[in-house]
């Protein structure tokens, strides 16, 4: 071993180190990158919703038609998949996804109040459902009670569901704790239906441990008729637009 | 807090790409010399015996001898040994085929192992280098004259020829072929940096008076040329690459032959390495102390933790797809448009940085092979299949090995 040996192995060794930091580098990029796409869908939504609180203001002067409600129920979706995805690679302890989830928590809440609103002076059939759930392991439902929530978002555009981490140290979630009186058993969902509808109302049921999607369709007949009457609906609308071509 | 499971797949990734970038860059520093044709510098051709041990290989051994009858080499000067350890089969028989030929001498014994067949020919031989050729291997015609080639120097006590798979047609052959491949490119650098661990029993070349000076073949846990290798390197005996040396060697082509050579030899290299470990770490004996024999061990070690590491992962993957499907049924999850989804952790980047360098080192080992450097189905079948594959042999030959639990040679 001479001292060109010795240089080679220090050599090789800056240039696998180089090799190490710009993955690393690169992975960090990428991180950030997520994180940003992440705070410019809640700048959007908060837009929205800034957006919906004044058209509410206004409702005295407007009438009802001219609430738009289905602007946040997509973006709330995708923010949904993009958090529990920076949540599993990030971190749950990274200090940047626990500052989305909080700030995606207070714009859920500021969702589901207006909306109530906008239920009960409008007559709207809006269905939600609050979701709780943790992530420190030890709800081994929660993942389960996660993928039929997901699925029945999908289903039926009607519902939203709002999804907030039990543990989440934060005023707004412990607000909600109290609110529904929630016990430390999970994961725990609050079914609520349209007001129009006259029966449960948000807080009313609440049920603790895993719900099957049928066990949550028996819960909320309501969505599998407005399910019924959009596919009618669509059936009409493309038996109209065969005919109209046929005619011509 | 980063736990200790969390870096260890790091530290080997750093240690593979390390070891990688260091042969990448022995490459490029003497690429004009790999290249460059070299003449021989005497015009005296020393002489050799080849020594052909034969264990039941009545269907090879012809093929084996005749490819030595065509080597472009003084045939006054070549003289081919051929032992019988004692087949079960009609290898004797076919040898005899070869009784009266001038160049040949005949031997048969009671089985013993290879060693032993490698010993008695050794003993009833005195010219100045002294061969072995396994009898499922063949020669070309060049391989001999470019291995006296590097005896010209009087500091080369071995040389081991370049490695290939003979005709390789199935997809497991393939896959060996570019492994081999590679393999020529990574004993070229071994031999430039002076760490050759191995001298196989496909035509590698030594002078006589490395058996005077150090002792005949050993039985060495069933890998005598690895042994004798060691034994060179412990005693600063130079041994050399030939790499325009080709030696064709037919491939194992059932998965189980596979498994059991390759269970052999790295148990093997495992318990000679245990022998000789007094070399390890131990700058007394350069590159081959520092980097190479301690890299190869650690390289088993991680292959092992690094294919148990996807396995749980991947595991773990199906697990969570198994209780959605049992949750929601089946969702196709369609193939992701949106980047953020993307996988940019480190560690696959760092595994895709890894496959890059082996990938590199895998062209070029072709290219020295006589091939050319457009990728092949060779190396797709290697990068598919030998990472699946090798973690198996490599997780039973260290199991063995700490067992002790020794595997047969055939």
């Amino acid at each position: 071993m001479n001292f060109d040996d010795y240089r080679k192995y220090i050599f090789v060794f800056i240039i696998t180190s180089v090799i190490f930091f710009t993955a690393f580098a690169i992975s960090n990029y990428s991180d950030k990158k997520r994180i940003q796409n992440i705070q410019s869908i809640e700048d959007k939504i908060a837009l929205d919703l800034l957006s919906s609180e004044t058209q509410f203001n206004l409702l005295k002067e407007l009438s009802c038609k001219a609430i738009d409600n289905s602007v946040l129920s997509q973006e709330l979706n995708s923010i949904a998949e993009k958090l529990t995805y920076a949540e599993e690679n990030l971190g749950v302890t990274n200090p940047e996804v626990i500052r989305l989830k909080k700030y995606y928590s207070v714009l859920q809440v500021k969702d589901y109040l207006l909306m109530k609103q906008v239920d009960q002076k409008c007559k709207q059939k809006l269905i939600f459902i609050l979701y709780f759930y943790s992530n420190k392991g030890d709800c081994a439902d929660c993942k389960k009670e996660g993928y039929v929530l997901t699925d029945l978002r999908e289903e039926y555009p009607e519902l939203r569901v709002y999804s907030f981490d039990y543990n989440l140290d934060f005023p707004i979630i412990k607000t909600l704790q109290a609110v529904f009186k929630l016990k430390n058993t999970l994961p725990a969902i609050i079914i609520g239906l349209p007001a129009t509808t006259g029966t449960a109302q948000a807080g009313d049921e609440t049920h603790y441990g895993f719900k099957s999607r049928e066990e949550i369709e028996n819960l909320m007949p309501i969505l599998v008729k407005l399910k019924a009457a959009r596919e009618k609906a669509q059936n009409t609308a493309t038996s109209t637009a065969t005919t109209t071509q046929k005619k011509k | 807090m980063i736990e200790v499971s969390q870096i260890i797949p790091y530290i080997f990734l750093f240690a593979a790409l390390y070891f990688q970038i260091f042969l990448l860059l022995t490459f490029f520093e003497n690429r004009e010399m790999i290249g460059k044709r070299v003449s021989r510098t005497s015009t005296h051709y020393p002489s050799v015996a080849v020594l052909v041990p034969c264990y039941n290989e009545e269907k090879t051994v012809a093929g084996t001898v005749e490819s030595l009858f065509s080597l472009d080499y003084p045939k006054d000067k070549l003289h081919i040994v051929i032992i019988d350890d004692g087949s079960t089969d009609s290898t004797f028989e076919v040898m005899k085929t070869f009784e009266y030929h001038p160049q040949v001498t005949l031997l048969q014994k009671e089985n013993g192992g290879k060693y032993t067949a490698l010993n008695l020919g050794l003993s009833l031989t005195n010219t100045e280098l002294v061969g072995c050729l396994d009898a499922d291997s063949f020669v070309a015609s060049n391989a001999l004259i470019e291995i006296v080639k590097c005896f010209d120097d009087a500091t080369i006590m071995a040389v081991m020829p370049a490695i290939k798979i003979w005709n390789p047609k199935t997809v497991l052959e393939r896959m060996q072929k570019a492994e081999y491949d590679m393999g020529i490119f990574v004993r070229k650098m071994f031999g430039i940096m002076n760490t050759i661990q191995v001298t196989p029993g496909a035509f590698s070349l030594f002078r006589k008076r490395v058996f005077d000076e150090l002792g005949g073949f050993k039985e060495a846990h069933n890998t005598e040329d690895m042994e004798i290798a060691l034994r060179m390197q412990s005693n600063h005996y130079r041994i050399e690459n030939a790499h325009m040396a080709h030696v064709y060697t037919v491939a194992p082509n059932t998965i189980r032959a596979l498994y059991n050579q390759r269970i052999r030899w790295t148990y093997g290299f495992l318990k000679n390495v245990l022998d000789y470990r007094f070399m390890l770490f131990n700058k007394k004996y350069g590159h081959l102390g520092i980097l190479t024999l301690p890299f190869a061990i650690a390289s088993i070690i991680g292959a092992v933790y690094m294919a148990g590491f996807v396995v749980i992962n991947f595991a773990n993957y199906m697990l969570e797809k198994i209780v959605k499907f049992q949750t929601v049924g089946f969702q196709w999850d369609g193939i992701g448009v949106d980047w953020f989804f993307l996988n940019t952790q480190s560690l696959p980047i760092l595994i895709i940085f890894t496959l890059v360098t082996t990938l590199l080192i895998l062209v070029n080992g072709k290219k020295l092979s006589g091939g050319t450097m457009k990728p092949s189905r060779d190396i797709l079948y290697f990068l598919l299949l030998y990472g699946l594959m090798a973690p198996m042999w490599l997780t039973k030959a260290l199991y063995n090995s700490a067992l002790s639990k020794k595997s047969s040679w055939k």
